[in-house]
């Protein structure tokens, strides 16, 4: 039997690749694209942790969490789609309207 | 078997995530990051959360990944010659160190914990989808409906964002 950590440490690697696309790329749909990975390294730690602690929690939570990522996948695309329409681009460089 | 399949699965994933941060075109990006959904829902199956495969499967490989990509293909973005900030080469460094630490501290720790009610042999007496069903619909029923309001609301926020403005609203400018 695997080590919890096995899949805890692919779960932070997958984390912290997500986070980097966050920060380094300048298309806003590869932003969205990061975050999702970012969400399924989430659901990895909590699938392998409810499995792990003979718990359901994790699994739900998992689920729950899919729930949200097509929620904000659905609003962060249409947001994209009312500022590419405005402005024919969707660098996150150019995106600072609400900038004070 | 099972490490040999968690190596693949791991590597797989870790090269998709990778892939999709890295590479230039945004479509591309997409089918990496449709490898990587089908690379960690292996994780699911490893993990006795057959139910959880099917919806990573069906919700994001087939709903949400598909709505990145048509997004993609509506907008018809031209490539950027410089698709990273110029900043990214400060990130990388500390990046890889702190994860290294990150999976340093990991390794090492025992990650022990009070068990909960739902061993191995209890989930596959019944199925995994059996054990969810009867969680969801009893101690989580609160969050299920808050879950179901919230997705009416991101549907019709979208609607409304996204719907093409009347001409009599635009600005006068």
């Amino acid at each position: 039997m695997l080590p919890l950590s096995a899949y805890v440490a692919v779960s932070a690697v997958l984390f912290v690749i997500g986070l980097l696309g966050v920060l380094i790329r300048r298309n806003f749909i590869i932003v969205l694209m990061s975050v999702e990975i970012m969400l399924n390294a989430a659901n990895i730690n909590l699938v392998a942790f409810s499995y792990y602690l003979e718990s359901m929690a994790g699994q739900l939570v998992a689920l729950f969490i899919i729930a949200i990522a097509a929620g904000e996948a659905a609003i962060g695309l249409a947001i994209i789609i009312v500022v590419f329409r405005g402005k024919l681009s969707t660098n996150v460089d150019e995106m600072n309207l609400l900038k004070w | 078997m099972i490490a040999v399949f968690f190596s693949y699965f791991a590597l797989m994933s870790i090269a998709a995530a990778a892939m999709t941060v890295a590479l230039k075109n945004p479509v591309h990006c997409g089918l990496a990051l449709l490898a990587l959904l089908l690379h960690v829902s292996g994780f699911f199956v490893l993990l006795n959360a057959e139910f959880l495969w099917a919806v990573q499967v069906i919700v994001y490989a087939g709903a949400i990944l598909v709505l990145y990509l048509f997004v993609l293909m509506l907008l018809n973005l031209k490539t950027d010659e410089r698709y990273f900030h110029s900043t990214f080469m400060y990130f990388l460094t500390p990046a890889l160190l702190g994860s290294l630490y990150v999976i340093y501290l990991l390794l090492r720790s025992p990650f022990a914990g009070a068990k909960g009610n739902a061993p191995t042999v209890a989930i596959l007496q019944d199925g995994d989808t059996a054990a969810i069903g009867i969680k969801m619909f009893s101690d989580y029923l609160l969050q299920f409906e808050i879950v179901g309001v919230f997705l009416l609301g991101a549907i019709i926020g979208a609607i409304v964002l996204a719907k093409t403005p009347k001409p009599h609203n635009l600005r006068k400018d």
